[in-house]
C-alpha cells in the first residue's frame, strides 16, 4: 500500500463556461505525487496550478479524466462525499489564514473535527492542543485571531489544517500575506512536519525561492505541466533563518 | 454534526455581533410584547365585562312582558299587562331548577328627603331579590316578604340615592322619605355594586316591595318583569322552554300567534359581549402581529448581510468538511435562535408592561399562557420561515468561490 501515490491523475481536463467562451483551465494533466512528497507547483496566474490544487482538494470536479486518491476514485463523487473526503483526507492552508474572527485560537483548529464522524469535546480539545503545540503555540492556546501575529495566525491554520491527521496537506500561497523572515518561519514548519511525520505537502506559490523549499517542482503554464523537476539545492529553513538573521543584524548594525 | 454543536455555533456566531444581534432581536422583542400587551389587555377587557355581569347576579333570567326590548326596563305606556304577580307564583310552583323568583315593577319618581331631593329609579321587587342579584347589604336589612305581602311602604336605598338624598356615607335606617306624594320609612342601604354591564347605575335606585309600587304608586296589578335565579347546573335553554311553554298557556296564546314576553338571560348577554370582546382582542393581536412579521423581515435582512460577510468563512467551513446541508443548518439554526432569544425576551418585555398598563391606565391586562405559547411559536415560526432563504443561499455557495471573496 505504501507504494500507492497520495495523489495520481490521469488526462485531468477542467474547462470551465466564462459566458459564452469556455476556458480550458486544465488540458489533460497526468501526474503522480507519491507519499511523503514535497511539491511546489508554480507557474504565472492563469496557469493553472489553482485549478489542480482545486481538483486535488476536493473543492471542485474535474470535467474529464480520473483522479485517484490514495488509490480511490474520487473523480466522480457527489459534493456530500467529496466533503467527507475533505474532512478525513485533506488540510487546507490559506493566504489570507482565514481564521474565525473572535475566535480563539484552540476553537478554530477545533473546527475540522465539527464535521465528520462525531468527536467528543474533551477529545476535540486535547487534539487540538497537541496540533496547536506541534506548530510552537502550546502557549496560546486562548488567544483570538486580532491577538496574533501574522506568522502565528499562518500557524494556527496550519495546526487546523492538521488536526484530522490528513494525508495530503494543500497550500495556496501560504507565504503571500508573510514577511520575509516568517515566511521562512512557516516553510520551516512544512518541512518538519513533511521530514518527521511523512506529510505529504503541495503547495502553490509564484515566488521561485520559496518552492525552492520543496523537494520537487511542477511547473504550470496554459494548463500544461511545462516543468517537472526536483529541487536540485533546496532550502533549508533553519539555514536560512540564521542567514536572514545574520544579514538582518549586518543591516541593522 | 450534533445538534449541541449546531447550536453553540450558532449562538457563538450571534455572540460575536453583540450589537447587530441585540438589534435585530429587538424587532422580535417588540413584535412579541405588543401580541403579548394586546392579548393581554383584550382578555383583561373580557374578564372585566364578565366580572361586571357576574355583579349582577349569575344564572339570572329577567321575563320581561310586552315588548323585546332588551333590558328589564319596559317605559310606561305598555299595552301588554298579561304578565302578572299569579304568572310568577304559577312559575314558582312548575319550573325545575329555580332558586329565587322576584316580580318586578318599575317606576320612575321623585323621592324627597328631609334635605333634599332627587330623582330616580324606583324599583319594586320581590324580597329574594338580594338573592338572585347577589346584592348585601352596607346598612339595615331588605325588605321582608311580609313587608310586601302587606305592601308596606318601606324602602332600601342604592349607595347614589343615598349619597344624593343624605349626604355620602350617612345611616338614613329609620328615616322617612317621600315618593310622590308617600312617606317611606328607609330600612336599609345597599352595598354598592358599580355600573352595570348595560343599563343604569345599580347603585342610583331606591327598592321598595313590588306590591307597594302596584297598589300606592302605580294602581296597576300587572307586572313589568320577573327576576328569577336558577339552581346551579340547571340550562338556562331548559328553564326558558319551560317557561315559555306554561306563559303561554295561561296567556291562552293560539300556536301562530308571538310571545308576549321574552325571556333572556344575564349569561346570554354576557356570551354576546365576550365574543365581540374576543374578536376586538384578535383585531388587536392581528395588527400587533404585523410587527411580529416586519422583525422576522428584520431577520431575514441581517441574516442575508451575515451570510455575505461571512462568505470566506462558509468557504473555511466546507473546505474542513462541512457538507452544504451543515451549513444551511448553522444559518438556520442561528436565526431561530435569534427570533426565539427576542420571543423570551419580548415575552418578559410584554408581560411587564401588560403590568404597567394595568398599574398606570388602571385597565385589567391578563396575560395568558396560550398567548405566551402562540407568540412564541409565532416566533420561531418567523424564525424558520425567515432564515431558511439566507441559509440555502449559503449552503448553495460554490467552496472555490467563497474561499476567494473579497
Amino acid at each position: 500500500m505504501s507504494a500507492t501515490p497520495v495523489i495520481a491523475v490521469r488526462d485531468l481536463t477542467k474547462t470551465y463556461a466564462v459566458g459564452e467562451i469556455e476556458v480550458r483551465a486544465l488540458r489533460d494533466i497526468s501526474l503522480e505525487i507519491p507519499r511523503a512528497q514535497f511539491v511546489a507547483l508554480t507557474g504565472p496566474s492563469g496557469s493553472g496550478k489553482s485549478t489542480f490544487m482545486h481538483l486535488a482538494g476536493c473543492l471542485d470536479r474535474p470535467t474529464s479524466g480520473s483522479y485517484l486518491l490514495n488509490g480511490r476514485d474520487v473523480s466522480h463523487l457527489s459534493k456530500r462525499d467529496l466533503s467527507l473526503v475533505r474532512n478525513r483526507e485533506i488540510g487546507f492552508v490559506f493566504q489570507g489564514f482565514n481564521l474565525l474572527p473572535r475566535t480563539s485560537a484552540i476553537e478554530n483548529v477545533e473546527l475540522p473535527m465539527l464535521y465528520g464522524t462525531p468527536v467528543p469535546a474533551k477529545e476535540r480539545r486535547r487534539r487540538a492542543a497537541a496540533a496547536l503545540e506541534e506548530v510552537g503555540l502550546g502557549s496560546r492556546l486562548d488567544h483570538h485571531s486580532n491577538q496574533l501575529s501574522g506568522g502565528q495566525q499562518q500557524r494556527v491554520a496550519i495546526a487546523r489544517a492538521l488536526v484530522n491527521k490528513p494525508s495530503l496537506l494543500l497550500a495556496d500561497e501560504p507565504t503571500g500575506n508573510l514577511d520575509s523572515r516568517t515566511s521562512i518561519e512557516v516553510m520551516g514548519i512544512f518541512q518538519r512536519l513533511n521530514a518527521e511525520q511523512g506529510i505529504t505537502i503541495v503547495l502553490v506559490t509564484h515566488e521561485p525561492d520559496i518552492a525552492e523549499y520543496a523537494t520537487r517542482i511542477i511547473g504550470f503554464r496554459d494548463g500544461r505541466v511545462r516543468l517537472d523537476r526536483p529541487v536540485q539545492q533546496r532550502r533549508e529553513a533553519t539555514e536560512e533563518l540564521r542567514k536572514y538573521d545574520a544579514t538582518g543584524d549586518a543591516l541593522s548594525a | 454534526m450534533s445538534p449541541i454543536i449546531t447550536l453553540s455555533i450558532a449562538v457563538n456566531a450571534l455572540r460575536r455581533n453583540a450589537m447587530r444581534t441585540a438589534l435585530t432581536a429587538l424587532g422580535m422583542i417588540i413584535g412579541v410584547a405588543a401580541v403579548i400587551v394586546m392579548v393581554a389587555i383584550g382578555h383583561g377587557a373580557q374578564s372585566s365585562i364578565e366580572d361586571r355581569i357576574r355583579s349582577a347576579g349569575t344564572n339570572v333570567v329577567t321575563i320581561s312582558s310586552g315588548s323585546n326590548a332588551f333590558g328589564p326596563v319596559r317605559q310606561g305606556f305598555g299595552n301588554t299587562t298579561t304578565l302578572t304577580p299569579d304568572d310568577a307564583r304559577a312559575i314558582a310552583r312548575e319550573v325545575q331548577g329555580i332558586d329565587y323568583i322576584s316580580p318586578g315593577v318599575n317606576t320612575r319618581q321623585q323621592v324627597v328627603s328631609e334635605s333634599a331631593n332627587w330623582n330616580t329609579q324606583i324599583q319594586g321587587a320581590g324580597a329574594d331579590l338580594p338573592s338572585i342579584r347577589a346584592w348585601s347589604m352596607e346598612t339595615g336589612a331588605f325588605f321582608t316578604t311580609q313587608d310586601v305581602e302587606r305592601a308596606e311602604k318601606v324602602a332600601v336605598l342604592g349607595g347614589v340615592a343615598r349619597d344624593e338624598l343624605f349626604g355620602a356615607g350617612a345611616d338614613p335606617t329609620g328615616a322617612t322619605i317621600r315618593i310622590g306624594s308617600q312617606p317611606f320609612r328607609v330600612v336599609g342601604v345597599l352595598a354598592r355594586k358599580g355600573q352595570a354591564a348595560m343599563g343604569p347605575d345599580q347603585d342610583d335606585t331606591v327598592v321598595v316591595p313590588y306590591t307597594t309600587v302596584q297598589k300606592k304608586l302605580l294602581g296597576i296589578t300587572h307586572l313589568q318583569n320577573i327576576t328569577l335565579s336558577t339552581s346551579n347546573g340547571v340550562p338556562f335553554q331548559t328553564v326558558s322552554d319551560h317557561i315559555t311553554t306554561l306563559l303561554r298557556a295561561r296567556h291562552k296564546l293560539p300556536a301562530d300567534a308571538p310571545d308576549d314576553f321574552s325571556v333572556r338571560s344575564l349569561e346570554e348577554m354576557a356570551s354576546v359581549l365576550t365574543s365581540t370582546t374576543t374578536t376586538m382582542t384578535w383585531l388587536l393581536a392581528s395588527i400587533a402581529a404585523v410587527s411580529l412579521f416586519v422583525g422576522g423581515i428584520g431577520i431575514m435582512n441581517i441574516m442575508l448581510v451575515s451570510v455575505t460577510e461571512r462568505t470566506r468563512e462558509i468557504g473555511l467551513r466546507l473546505s474542513v468538511g462541512a457538507r452544504d446541508v451543515d451549513v444551511l443548518l448553522q444559518f438556520l439554526v442561528e436565526a431561530v435562535v435569534l427570533s426565539l432569544a427576542g420571543g423570551a425576551i419580548g415575552v418578559a418585555a410584554g408581560y411587564a408592561a401588560s403590568r404597567a398598563v394595568s398599574s398606570i391606565m388602571g385597565w385589567t391586562a391578563v396575560v395568558t399562557g396560550d398567548a405566551v405559547l402562540m407568540s412564541f411559536g409565532f416566533a420561531a415560526a418567523v424564525g424558520v420561515f425567515f432564515g431558511f432563504y439566507p441559509a440555502r443561499k449559503a449552503a448553495a455557495l460554490d467552496p472555490i468561490a467563497a474561499l476567494r471573496y473579497e
